[in-house]
């Protein structure tokens, strides 16, 4: 399992992934983990692009055919872009959880970075864990 | 009839597997001090002769009283065959079967009755409906603030023309979970809620604002105007509707000037007991929800679609469950996972029976009559109307001297006058709501006023006797 986990991201222990781009803003997903576990996705609901958020705050919902689960911040910030496809195609989630199902980009407040996240070694390791 | 399964024999068998001695021995780690006594005042229980006995009696008691009471629940003329549907076996439950492979009659009745509502309101989702009007208001206030993405804000704006129960119940559900409901006066003179009242929330950061209409003076709010203010402010619109008045009233989806950039309520509650449901002295009634379909997923309650089996033929069943108790536990958008499955059936069959023609006929004459007998009251000396605005079915009337000894004095006469609203409006001096709809005759009314006349002016019974 953990040769399919990009290794250039970052990862939080409730299964969101973050991605730094080019411009310094971080990218916010789903791993492939989690899409697999909660099924074909029926509903994704992004925040309000302006809207300030917690690491570890609840700021979007994914819905399932048979589960609705909260996203977590993986960081302090602003959220700057919440992904607009995913309002008629949810399923990008299921299809490309690490491209074009991407969630939400968000401004990290100054002195945030990917500190307390895990890296691909280490999400993997957690994977392992859980799964026995 | 007792109803638990599990005979004397069973229970032993199973205390004496997990080594208990009795079901008692089970509550053992619940401290002493918290246990509840046994019931206080609750006498032994009675043989069905008995209570069947004790039930007339006591209807005995009420009399057969003309009522002009109005308030939120109205007295309609309810037609012999919705009930006789309504009770027939496969409706006839206290509990709504949900399981789609057993029940698809009952979940196709909740299917019509939420396109009916929908239709009234103009609004594209319903919901499967509520306890109440009042809890409804509640939770219309709580999925707006869930439904307002782009503010945070918990507060709402809450006219005093909306019920004051309906505003007391709201506060009491909705403040618990730090809502704040923000008091708006209304206009002493027409009995409705002006925009100058709203000035000074201006700009200010409010999840919504609360707009009933008729209100609850009976008087007809500026729906239009509000309507733009609040979207113009950033805030959402929760319209409170009387579902009979909407067969001749603009549904609350249209409301707002045709220019304005977004039109119509976002969120459409009320009480439903007019469609076909008796008052019985208060209930079970039932609430109602309707909503547009960006704000579905924020709206509390059961919701039945319409789909497909896997052989492509048409079903029923429930719906976007992810939102609810069952399913997302504490983070439910409410805990409300049920409905008033009965009473809903009533009202289905009774807007199936009357139509769109029969509905508007049923808030004409309701109309006709509240204007024949506020003609008739205010003809007394010492009456007056308090309000100049259009109204619906209901008005205001004030009066020189309390109503209190009044309404006691009309009781006596087999006359429910209404509702005493002094106490809760003391700037409107003595003032009494009432309400005539279809189900009053000319000679009621005439039997009411000539009542009123003859306690407000002693003079006149002994003019009429000279």
């Amino acid at each position: 399992m953990s040769d399919t986990l990009p290794d250039d991201l970052h990862y939080t222990k409730s299964h969101e992934w973050v991605r730094r781009l080019p411009g310094g803003e971080f990218e916010i997903g789903i791993t492939d983990h989690a899409q697999q576990a909660l099924g074909d996705l029926v509903f994704v609901e992004v925040p309000a692009p302006g809207r300030r958020v917690a690491a570890g705050e609840a700021c979007a919902v994914v819905e399932s055919v048979k589960a609705a689960s909260d996203i977590y911040s993986p960081v302090d910030g602003v959220v700057l872009a919440s992904n607009a496809a995913l309002a008629d195609t949810p399923e990008l989630l299921n299809q490309s959880p690490y491209g074009a199902g991407w969630l939400m980009r968000i401004a990290v407040d100054a002195g945030g970075g990917t500190g307390g996240l895990l890296d691909a070694v280490a999400y993997a390791a957690l994977l392992a864990e859980e799964s026995n | 009839m007792a109803f638990i399964p599990h005979t004397t024999e069973d229970v032993a068998e199973m205390l004496s597997l997990i080594g208990a001695n009795s079901i008692g021995e089970l509550f053992d780690e619940i401290p002493a001090a918290l246990l509840a006594a046994p019931l206080q005042g609750v006498p032994p229980a009675l043989s069905e002769m008995q209570i069947g006995r004790l039930m007339s009696e006591r209807a005995a008691l009420d009399g057969r009283p003309l009522s002009f009471i109005g308030a939120g629940a109205y007295e309609h003329h309810i037609p012999a065959p919705v009930w006789a549907i309504t009770t027939r076996g496969e409706f006839y439950s206290a509990y709504t079967p949900y399981q789609a492979e057993a029940s698809q009659g009952t979940l196709q009745v909740i299917y019509e009755y939420q396109s009916m509502m929908c239709a009234l309101t103009g609004m594209e989702v319903s919901n499967a409906s509520l306890y109440d009007g009042a809890s409804a208001l509640a939770e219309a206030c709580l999925t707006a603030v869930r439904a307002h993405r782009a503010s945070s804000s918990r507060r709402i704006l809450m006219p005093r023309t909306v019920n004051p129960t309906y505003c007391q119940v709201a506060q009491t559900i909705a403040g618990n979970q730090n809502l704040v409901l923000q008091p708006v006066d209304f206009d002493r003179s027409a009995g409705r809620t002006l925009i100058d009242a709203l000035r000074p929330y201006e700009g200010e950061d409010y999840a919504a604002l609360v707009v009933q209409q008729p209100n609850y003076f009976g008087v007809l709010e500026q729906v239009d105007a509000l309507v733009d203010w609040a979207h113009a402010n950033d805030m959402l619109v929760i319209a409170v509707v009387n579902p009979v008045s909407l067969a001749v009233l603009k549904p609350p989806g249209e409301w707002g000037t045709p220019a304005a950039a977004k039109r119509g309520a976002d969120i459409v509650c009320g009480e439903g007991q007019a469609l076909g449901v008796p008052l019985s002295s208060g209930g079970p009634y039932f609430g109602f929800m309707t909503t547009r379909m960006q704000y579905v997923r924020q709206m509390p309650g059961r919701i039945v679609g319409r789909t497909v089996d896997a052989e492509g033929r048409e079903g029923f069943t429930l719906t976007l469950q992810a939102r609810e108790q069952h399913i997302r536990r504490s983070k439910a958008n409410s805990n409300i996972c049920t409905n008033q499955g009965l009473t809903v059936t009533a009202a289905t069959i009774y807007l199936s029976l009357l139509g769109a023609l029969g509905l508007a006929r049923v808030a004409e004459a309701s109309m006709a009559r509240t204007r024949e007998l506020t003609a008739a009251l205010t003809a007394v000396r010492g009456v007056r109307a308090v309000f100049s605005g259009e109204g619906f079915h209901e008005a205001v009337l004030g009066f020189d001297r309390p109503v209190g000894p009044l309404l006691a004095a009309l009781a006596q006469r087999g006359i429910q006058g209404g509702v005493d609203l002094t106490e809760r409006f003391p700037e409107l001096g003595p003032s009494l709501l009432v309400c005539a709809t279809e189900t009053k005759t000319s000679e009621d009314i005439a039997r009411f006023a000539r009542a009123v006349d003859e306690l407000q002016n002693p003079a006149a019974l002994s003019r009429g006797a000279a």
